[in-house]
């Protein structure tokens, strides 16, 4: 029993409100990424989830237990820093017996929790060094060591990854996937990195200025984000928007799209409840296409958009196109070698996963 | 080839005017030293002879033992030892307790921030300007309504209180290149206030432990003004014993004495620097290049 409810939290520095009524809530075994780009208060949220900041409206429950008012070392949680934060002075062992040695533990019990940590993280032949002889990547298992020591009945990462290097970044994450698969301990996890988001979390929560704009599980946000902000920062390449005109004849809804000197494209058979499709048609509305979506048309995927290609990215296993729609810079992610820079494409559009926003709200329209 | 040659050579030649000048300027510079030690080793007689700079005839430690034990002070023939005894009662509790103080405050102003430690800071900041004269008349007014007027105890709280604004600037300054996350880390592992400072913190810290126990000793240890002051007679420190011997004399000026007495109070400071020095610069240059 992990489960951690954040029910209309509220922070404020003054008159400066960073946090509005954030609510989340997640179950036990649960793996909860804060997504969102520095200044959106995911770090303080965290925090304030650790008790490192004060709560100024709300409530934070763990396990069902109000921890408001609870100091950081009675809440039951265990953290890793963004710079590890080892104490420079003490062994890897020190470090990671320091809080039972705190809460008075038995040296017999201490050694045989030092030596389970680090034999799950590989760093038993570290223990006696300092902290400064170590790489990045060993500090990060060390401070990770020290968290797992606690048993704590949540974990919480604070952007764990970001002083590390692209290769060990992307080795260490699966480590932390690994980590969480063994232990099965509810975490939260902040980070600006989307691809970190996606790969580790079971479920999202994309900030932005303090507010949650949307919790889901990782598929979810990224296949029907909850509004163009959503949208944009998750994914790379970003989704396209293309601003374009609903059109909804009988029972099959298009969109229309201008292209710049050529026939206007249609976007065809997009899935939109009928109430919607009533409410829009004829409006504008913001096409999201993610760039993947797009393909080049043959006798099966007839063409529905006919563009002049300006920039052509290859990337290895796939080429970036790049080119005009409705007056934005649309970027498609094609097989190498199907498109010329100067050159027409002809692009068909799986419209099954195509999403629409208001023009005005930018939120999604189902 | 040739140009190669020339080019050396006037390496060369740069170097040596370098050095050349370097000597000079550290002969110059070790001059007054020189003298010092060479008239403390001389007999009365050879230094009324004209024997100034040069080496002694008779080499004689009298001069030394005189200074130490046997020199008048007013009307006491004591020497300088129990003088040298009271800066020594005086400076060990005044630096331990300023450099405590200061690192004590130092976490408070950066790692428990509270609202105006930043102005606290810069109040504290503001007696490392303070000249000394200006607070003689309230210090002594103080120390009396305390009763420990003219005493050696009145002469260190006078010491902790002038320097915590230095210590406390120390230490502030060097702990807030410290990241903060240590002490959120040591929080989230159960440690208090107390127990992050001695177990986190001051560990951290020996270099500029070192830089504040060195400064404070050198200006508590060297100050004549707060010593004459605020003790008298067999409460002095050693500056204010030196000073009498030097200017209260009888008959002729005992030159080599007087010597032997700068010498020994000065030996100290110069012992505390070639211990700790590297310390001291170290601790100086620390927050300049972290790595």
């Amino acid at each position: 029993m992990s489960t951690l409810e954040i029910d209309r939290v509220r922070k404020a520095y003054g008159n400066l409100e960073v946090l509005k009524e954030v609510s989340i809530s997640i179950g036990t075994g649960d793996f909860l990424v804060l997504l969102g780009p520095s200044g959106c208060g995911k770090s303080t949220l965290l925090n304030m989830i650790a008790g490192l900041e004060t709560i100024t409206g709300g409530e934070i429950r763990i396990a069902g237990k109000t921890v408001n008012d609870l100091s950081p070392k009675d809440r039951d949680i265990a953290m890793v820093f963004q710079s590890y934060a080892l104490y420079p002075t003490m062994t890897v062992r020190q470090n990671i017996e320091f809080g039972m040695k705190i809460r008075k533990i038995a040296q017999a019990e201490r050694d045989k929790a030092v030596k389970t940590a680090s034999d799950l993280l590989q760093i038993t032949h570290l223990l006696d060094r300092k902290p400064s002889q170590l790489s990045g990547g060993q500090r990060q298992r060390v401070a990770m060591g020290r968290a797992i020591v606690r048993e704590p009945k949540l974990f919480l990462f604070d952007e764990p990854l970001s002083n590390l290097d692209a290769k060990l970044r992307v080795d260490m994450r699966t480590e932390i996937k690994r980590l969480h698969a063994r232990l099965g301990t509810t975490i939260v996890y902040v980070t600006h990195d989307q691809i970190e988001a996606m790969t580790l979390a079971t479920r999202v929560a994309v900030m932005k200025d303090g507010v949650v704009q949307h919790l889901d599980d990782p598929q979810t946000v990224y296949d029907r984000p909850a509004n163009v902000y959503v949208a944009r920062f998750v994914g790379s390449p970003a989704m396209n928007i293309i601003p374009g005109t609903l059109d909804v004849t009988g029972e099959s809804v298009s969109a229309l799209v201008d292209i710049a000197g050529k026939r206007t494209g249609r976007i065809v058979s997009i899935a939109l409840s009928q109430e919607a499709a009533r409410k829009y048609n004829g409006k504008k509305v913001l096409v999201g296409i993610r760039p993947e979506n797009f393909s080049v048309a043959n006798s099966s995927s007839p063409a529905s958009l006919t563009v002049d290609v300006d920039v052509v990215e290859p990337t290895g296993p796939d080429t970036l196109v790049v080119f005009q729609i409705g007056g934005v810079e649309v970027t498609a992610r094609l097989p190498p070698k199907q498109a010329d820079a100067g050159r027409e494409a002809h692009l068909s559009i799986d419209s099954s996963k195509i999403v629409l926003f208001d023009a005005e709200t930018e939120a999604r329209i189902d | 080839m040739a140009d190669a040659i020339s080019q050396s050579n006037k390496m060369r030649l740069g170097r040596i005017a370098i050095y050349v000048c370097l000597v000079v300027v550290a002969l110059l510079y070790l001059m007054p030293l020189w003298v010092m030690v060479v008239t403390s080793l001389k007999p009365l007689d050879e230094i009324y002879n004209g024997s100034f700079i040069g080496l002694p005839k008779a080499v004689t430690l009298d001069a030394w033992r005189s200074a130490w034990s046997e020199a008048c002070i007013g009307t006491e023939c004591t020497g300088l030892k129990p003088y040298f005894v009271n800066s020594l009662l005086m400076v060990i509790p005044a630096v331990a307790l300023s450099t405590g103080i200061g690192a004590l405050n130092g976490y408070i102003l950066t790692k428990w921030k509270f609202p105006g430690a930043n102005f606290v800071f810069g109040l504290l900041l503001f007696g490392c300007f303070l000249p000394y004269q200006a607070i003689l008349i309230p210090m002594a007014r103080t120390l009396g309504l305390l009763g420990l007027a003219g005493s050696i105890p009145g002469l260190v709280l006078v010491h902790v209180a002038y320097g915590i604004c230095f210590t406390t600037l120390f230490f502030r300054n060097y702990f807030v290149s410290l990241p903060d996350e240590l002490t959120k880390a040591a929080m989230v592992d159960g440690a208090g206030f107390f127990r992050i400072f001695w177990s986190v913190i001051l560990p951290t810290s020996i270099p500029i432990i070192v830089v504040s126990c060195i400064w404070q000793f050198t200006q508590i240890w060297n100050d004549f003004l707060f010593g004459v002051s605020f003790t008298s007679g067999s409460s002095s420190p050693i500056t204010v014993a030196l000073n009498n011997i030097v200017n209260v004399t009888t008959g002729r000026k005992q030159y080599n004495v007087d010597m032997a007495a700068a010498m020994i109070a000065a030996i100290p400071t110069l012992f505390v620097y070639i211990v700790a020095g590297r310390y001291f610069v170290r601790g100086l240059t620390a927050g300049a290049v972290k790595g």
